[in-house]
């Protein structure tokens, strides 16, 4: 019964969350519109969302949030100094093969997401059995300790907060 | 409005000009469609980001109200430019790279851009007319 | 003239150069992608600017075109890569 008013309840919350940033200001005819809303939409897009995304350890996902804004500071610094000082020849573009351990969607597709916005990363694509992915690197001189790193530092802590 | 207040949002207001310059100058200056793709996730993350933080603090320092659309937009724009970089380079994997210049994935599968598509895929199962909606 | 004034002098400097940069990118591209994404960046960069105004102007009337040129530019650059990957856009 609660799976068929809320068939998905992380959804819900984030729809009404949205439209009450939309709004800009609170009032509570906004909140109940809000929360009409996140039933609503849930409902009308459940047969396009077959899966729901199964989170262990919501608190995990504000320390991933933290080290992911802070990876992306040092790396836009990095990818500065390389766009601005590195002449072109001395420039080692390579293609990084990432092995993966996570299987399920949503957390490969947080990696991928977490690989591209870090600068001097871009993952490109996906093998078809999910069990890898490959990277394109800017500059890249030891392509071994960038996959490790971003192995431990990224896939470990995702492999704690999806199930 | 305090002194410092308006320093730091100067601050973030030259920072994020700053990178976004870098990154359209390496859209312009570096030599191949695959590294020049790294240009603008910079531009998108750091340098619009910052702008529309500087433009949260000023609002809520100058005119103290509190608003958030800047934040929404800070949001989308983070979900949304990784999702614009994957497309693009899926698209000009497709057009421009032969699957030998690229290495193979370990496990003897094919990249899903020269793949069989996704009906055929392993890992999506399609087991017999769509489940309808409960 | 303050420091902010200034400071969004600079800014709005800054990006106004780099879209030039990339509407240089999009003359001299060398293929579909890289004009795509020089047009991606110009879409990111507009909504920079939008805001600066925003800023300067002291009004709240320019987040909603930032926010609407943000969901244009995202989509029509997946409905390109999409039309070139698939050879269709909505299946």
């Amino acid at each position: 019964m609660i799976r068929r008013i809320l068939p998905h309840p992380l959804l819900s919350l984030f729809v009404a969350l949205i439209w009450m940033l939309l709004v800009n200001r609170f009032a509570w005819g906004s909140l109940l519109f809000a929360l009409a809303l996140g039933v609503i939409i849930p409902i009308v897009t459940a047969s396009y969302w077959p899966d729901r995304a199964r989170i262990r350890n919501p608190l995990a996902i504000a320390g991933y949030v933290v080290i992911v804004l802070h990876d992306i500071i040092k790396a836009n610094i990095d990818v500065a100094k390389i766009v601005l000082f590195k002449p072109s020849r001395d420039l080692q573009p390579a293609w990084l093969v990432v092995p993966l351990e996570i299987t399920t969607p949503e957390a490969i597709a947080v990696l991928m997401g977490t690989i591209t916005l870090t600068p001097g990363t871009v993952s490109c694509d996906l093998a078809e059995d999910g069990s890898a992915l490959l990277v394109h690197a800017l500059h890249c001189p030891d392509p071994e300790s960038t996959i490790d790193e971003m192995k431990t530092r990224y896939e470990a802590r995702l492999k704690e907060i999806f199930l | 409005m305090s002194i410092l207040g308006e320093i730091l949002i100067a601050a973030l207001l030259v920072s994020g000009g700053v990178f976004g310059l870098v990154g359209a100058w390496g859209l312009v200056r570096l030599p191949d469609m695959m590294t020049r793709l790294h240009g603008p996730t910079k531009a998108a993350t750091l340098g619009v980001g910052s702008v529309l933080i500087a433009s949260m603090l000023h609002f809520w320092l100058h005119h103290g109200v509190l608003s958030w659309h800047e934040l929404l937009i800070t949001i989308f724009v983070l979900i949304t430019s990784p999702i614009t970089g994957l497309f693009i380079a899926k698209a000009h994997m497709h057009l421009s790279w032969q699957q030998g210049e690229l290495p193979r994935p370990p496990s003897g599968v094919e990249w899903c851009t020269y793949g069989r598509g996704a009906e055929n895929s392993p890992i999506v199962t399609v087991d017999g007319p769509e489940k309808p909606c409960e | 003239m303050s420091i902010l004034n200034l400071a969004l002098l600079f800014a709005f400097g800054c990006f106004s150069l780099a879209q030039l940069l990339c509407l240089y990118r999009v003359m001299r591209a060398t293929g579909f992608s890289d004009r795509v994404l020089a047009l991606d960046t110009m879409a990111i960069n507009m909504i920079a600017l939008l805001t600066l105004f925003g800023i300067q102007r002291g009004a709240q009337v320019y987040f909603e075109a930032s926010m609407l040129f943000a969901m244009v530019g995202f989509i029509s650059t997946v409905a390109f890569a999409k039309f070139i990957l698939r050879g269709d856009i909505i299946e």
